[in-house]
């Protein structure tokens, strides 16, 4: 009889466990690069806390870091970034959802094919480009209608960074919304369901759970955007809910103060740390919200 | 007796292919009304042109006429959504949908705008009583459909339908994807919707047709061969075809 050779061939387990600690190593940079992050941007934080009160940059209704009597209250820019947030939901959320639902449920095979990669293109456009279509039609516009709008304004900014997440949201919520089960829309269909009942009753329910993570993702996304609010919705901070007005967000003020001529180690330097940072823990609870709700409302089909 | 369905020199077509050849068909109310043939012959296909479900496959194609109490249900004027009401139809695998066992029974009525929660409770526990559902479910109606067995879900989904108070209750395989005490469970439960219902059920299983049907078709690559009584079919088939499938000499 003969007889089978179980050993290992030369060297071949030796070169499984190489390149299993290659792909380790892979995966620990990322982790490290986060922690590194995290830690460069707490060092000067709180060397900027020994300078100024938590309570005073939090609560603080004017922010002058640079003029005298200089002032850390981080609130404008956190109104600034707010409005951003709510303009740009106006705009990415219900277009971003209406264009998922239409792709899932209503589009015939053709109209899928092209539009699919279109509304992947408005993902792929570099956000500088968004800038200069916000000041450069956007307002124009604004300006058309609201004659005392300023040339710098939330509403154009907000506007420009809501068309840059509806993919986002679109095509987030297209890939849940397609993951429901054909049969759950047949059964609907046989008790007399028309298309309509068969999205907002059944589909959306079912796929609620990542639509509303995509809806989160988006959000995180407005606050982080830098180029368009940098751009288009000016430098001056300001405690106002009037989109026509110029404002500066939590990201503005970081770019300005980074491409300005502020001295290394000063006070001035140290605050974009601290607005960093609560950047930072913003978007993570964002992060922890979207986790909670995808698995709290996950649907097993 | 008048026929519920006449179908009439029907023919199907997906695409350029002929699935459905020359069909003409009487189906009386209140009878169990079987379609048995091999796999492809075109009985699930045929089911669902009598409540138009194929509408939503693209590129398909009905000829002849087929009339629900004298109602031409293709002609321009019908809403293929008011006749699934009319028109219900349970599935291969059962396909609860993801809410609770209550929500699932009333998702019809509701759409239909009714929302007391008295009539609500009502029929929850009628139809879950009439499908032999309510003494094993009793205590969870507010708990997800998903949890229960297959043979349960597939008897919640003939409770929901049943909600609708359809006049035609269309059956594809209902208990393919069921361990034979379930089925067992859900043929006697066809037997007694049949007193309200008129009850259209594809099968695979000759067994099950002549032990529930009254009347049974056979289908054959697109064409009726036969269809009759069931007693008729099952003893004395007047086709040679017929006589091979049913004494298994291939499908």
């Amino acid at each position: 009889m003969k007889k089978i050779d179980f050993k290992s061939k030369s060297g071949m387990q030796r070169n499984e466990k190489i390149v299993s600690s290659v792909l380790f190593l892979f995966g620990i940079i990322s982790i490290f690069t986060t922690f590194g992050i995290v830690f460069s941007l707490f060092e000067e934080t709180v060397l900027f806390f020994k300078e100024v009160s938590i309570l005073d940059f939090l609560t603080g209704k004017e922010w002058t870091p640079l003029f005298e009597p200089a002032r850390f209250g981080v609130l404008p820019l956190v109104f600034g970034t707010f409005l951003i947030v709510i303009f740009s939901s106006i705009i990415s959320l219900p277009i971003g959802l209406g264009s998922a639902i239409y792709l899932s449920e209503y589009a015939p095979k053709k109209a899928r094919k092209i539009l699919k990669p279109i509304l992947e293109i408005l993902a792929g456009v570099p956000s500088i480009v968004y800038g200069y279509f916000a000041l450069t039609t956007i307002t124009p516009i604004i300006k058309s209608i609201f004659p005392d709008a300023s040339v710098y304004n939330a509403l154009s900014a907000g506007i420009a960074v809501g068309i840059m997440t509806i993919p986002m949201v679109s095509s987030l919520s297209e890939d849940a919304m397609m993951a429901v089960p054909n049969s759950l829309r047949q059964g609907a269909y046989g008790l007399g369901s028309t298309k309509f009942e068969v999205a907002t009753k059944i589909v959306i329910p079912a796929a609620f759970s990542s639509i509303m993570a995509s809806f989160i993702l988006a959000i995180s996304r407005a606050i982080g955007e830098t180029m368009i609010v940098a751009m288009a919705a000016g430098s001056t901070p300001k405690m106002t809910l009037n989109p026509l007005e110029s404002i500066q967000t939590m990201t503005g003020y970081i770019v300005q103060i980074s491409l300005g001529d502020v001295p290394y180690g000063s006070i001035g330097y140290k605050t974009i740390f601290a607005v960093g940072t609560l950047l930072f823990t913003i978007t993570f609870i964002l992060n922890i919200i979207s986790r909670t709700i995808v698995r709290k409302f996950r649907r097993v089909y | 007796m008048e026929p519920k369905i006449k179908i009439r020199d029907m023919n199907f077509y997906y695409g350029d292919n002929k699935a459905l050849k020359d069909i003409n068909m009487n189906i009386y109310e209140k009878k169990i009304t079987a379609f048995i043939g091999p796999s492809g012959c075109g009985k699930s296909t045929f089911l669902r042109t009598l409540n138009r479900m194929n509408d939503f496959i693209e590129d398909t194609r009905v000829e002849g006429k087929i009339t629900l109490d004298d109602i031409d249900i293709y002609s321009k004027d019908i809403d293929p959504v008011e006749l699934r009401r009319k028109v219900g139809m349970v599935f291969q695998r059962p396909n609860p949908f993801p809410k609770t066992i209550y929500e699932n029974i009333v998702y019809g009525l509701r759409k239909n705008g009714v929302n007391d929660k008295q009539i609500l409770d009502e029929v929850v526990e009628d139809t879950l009583k009439s499908v032999a559902l309510y003494d094993e479910v009793k205590d969870k109606i507010h708990k997800s459909a998903l949890e229960l067995s297959g043979g349960q879900q597939q008897r919640l989904c003939i409770a929901r339908a049943i909600a609708m108070q359809p006049e035609v209750i269309l059956m594809d395989e209902p208990t393919s994807a069921l361990d034979p005490i379930s089925t067992m469970k859900i043929e006697e439960l066809l037997l007694d919707l049949k007193e309200n219902y008129t009850i259209i059920i594809v099968t695979h299983s000759m067994q099950q047709a002549a032990r529930i049907s009254d009347e049974t078709a056979f289908f054959l690559n697109g064409e009726v061969i036969e269809h009759g009584e069931t007693k008729v079919i099952f003893s004395n088939p007047r086709d040679k075809r017929t006589e091979d499938y049913i004494t298994g000499r291939f499908g």
